[in-house]
């Protein structure tokens, strides 16, 4: 599967904090709070091993939890583009 | 400025001037027995006429300082008190830079601190002074200061202010002379001030642990559920004047707090059944 490539900022320009299930994120470049739900944290852990598709990132998902159900590669497609709406990942 | 007054409150110095004598005179007298500030003030308030003959012809008061609202509206002398309290919190609002300032109430006991925060009209002034005089020290009606190194809480003890219904409910719990002038027809409806008591002036300088926070509402049947960190989180970014111009500091002096505290927000239509519903919530938590 190959679609477009997205990165994510570096690890040290995002302070996380998991609080009740949820992820609270520090983007330090923006200065912008964000608050969100898996698998939106996975999918930018998996992106510090530098740029990926969605295929990719799903592979490396995979490779560290259990994912259930067909529809990941869809969750992970549309969780990327509302990342990239926020800031958060880029096309690269 | 011709009459001035300089004040410690927790952590912050104040110098308030003003052209007029009145409104020093009435901060003097609700403020006695607070500490003169020992260094530079931190921040200045000056109330100046609005337009220089005004301060003789129907005298409107215009709140100035380091920070001010470019368009707010000016104020009749007959509230320059009023003026005063307003141009301290919007110097705090606006300016405090050392610490993440929340707009909540915060009493105090063993060292341990609760927060009280809510939008405007949910009680949490009334609830912290009545504490206050209840076995609690009071450490603010307005403004909750949380350090930014140490993720503990400081004291800020202005006089609390009371609007409409909790004025006669602080009346009949507290002498006279702890009151300033019954102001009616502000913006707000009735306000009076209050001097916190004793404990809360002579402890003011020591800071204390946040351990419950929660977020109470007037008017309804009592009732208490617990409240998500992640819900607590976004609430007090709301609550927070100064979260976003903090930055990374301001994030994880918040996540701290919350990660560190249990919330709940309670419903309640009196403020018998609100004590004691603080009173179960705190034993639960300590």
């Amino acid at each position: 599967m190959t679609g477009a490539r997205y990165a994510a900022d570096p690890e040290e320009c995002v302070r996380s904090v998991a609080l009740d299930g949820l992820w609270l994120l520090f983007h330090k470049p923006s200065g912008m709070t964000h608050i969100v739900a898996p698998p939106a944290p996975q999918i930018l852990e998996a992106l510090r091993l530098g740029p990926a598709d969605a295929g990719e990132i799903l592979a490396r998902m995979r490779a560290w939890y259990d994912l259930e159900g067909d529809d990941a590669a869809d969750a992970v497609e549309a969780r990327l583009e509302e990342l990239e709406a926020a800031g958060l990942v880029r096309r690269s | 400025m011709k009459h001035q007054l300089s004040l410690q409150i927790g952590p912050v110095a104040f110098r308030i001037g003003s052209a007029w004598r009145a409104p020093i005179d009435a901060l003097a007298r609700l403020y006695a027995g607070y500490p003169e500030p020992e260094r530079v003030c931190d921040f200045t308030v000056r109330l100046e006429p609005e337009q220089p003959w005004r301060r003789w012809i129907r005298p409107s008061v215009a709140i100035q300082g380091d920070y001010i609202l470019p368009d707010a509206a000016p104020m009749s002398l007959a509230h320059g008190l009023l003026a005063a309290e307003m141009g301290m919190n919007l110097q705090m609002a606006l300016g405090q830079k050392t610490h993440l300032l929340l707009h909540a109430a915060s009493v105090e006991k063993d060292g341990r601190a609760l927060i009280l925060t809510g939008e405007s009209g949910a009680g949490k002034s009334t609830l912290a002074a009545l504490l206050g005089e209840r076995g609690w020290r009071l450490m603010g009606d307005e403004f909750a200061l949380l350090g930014l190194q140490d993720g503990r809480l400081r004291a800020f003890p202005r006089a609390v202010s009371l609007k409409n219904g909790a004025i006669a409910v602080m009346e009949n719990e507290v002498a006279p002379e702890r009151f300033g002038p019954r102001l009616d027809g502000t913006p707000k409806g009735a306000i009076r001030h209050m001097r916190p008591n004793r404990l809360a002036l002579e402890a003011m300088a020591d800071p204390a642990r946040p351990v419950l926070i929660l977020f109470p509402r007037f008017g309804e049947a009592a009732a208490a559920r617990a409240v998500g960190q992640a819900e607590v989180f976004m609430r007090l970014t709301q609550a927070s004047t100064n979260y976003v111009s903090l930055g990374a500091a301001g994030f994880d002096a918040l996540t701290g707090l919350v990660g560190g505290c249990p919330a709940a927000a309670i419903d309640y239509p009196d403020t018998t059944s609100a004590i004691d519903m603080v009173e179960e919530l705190w034993a639960q938590a300590a």
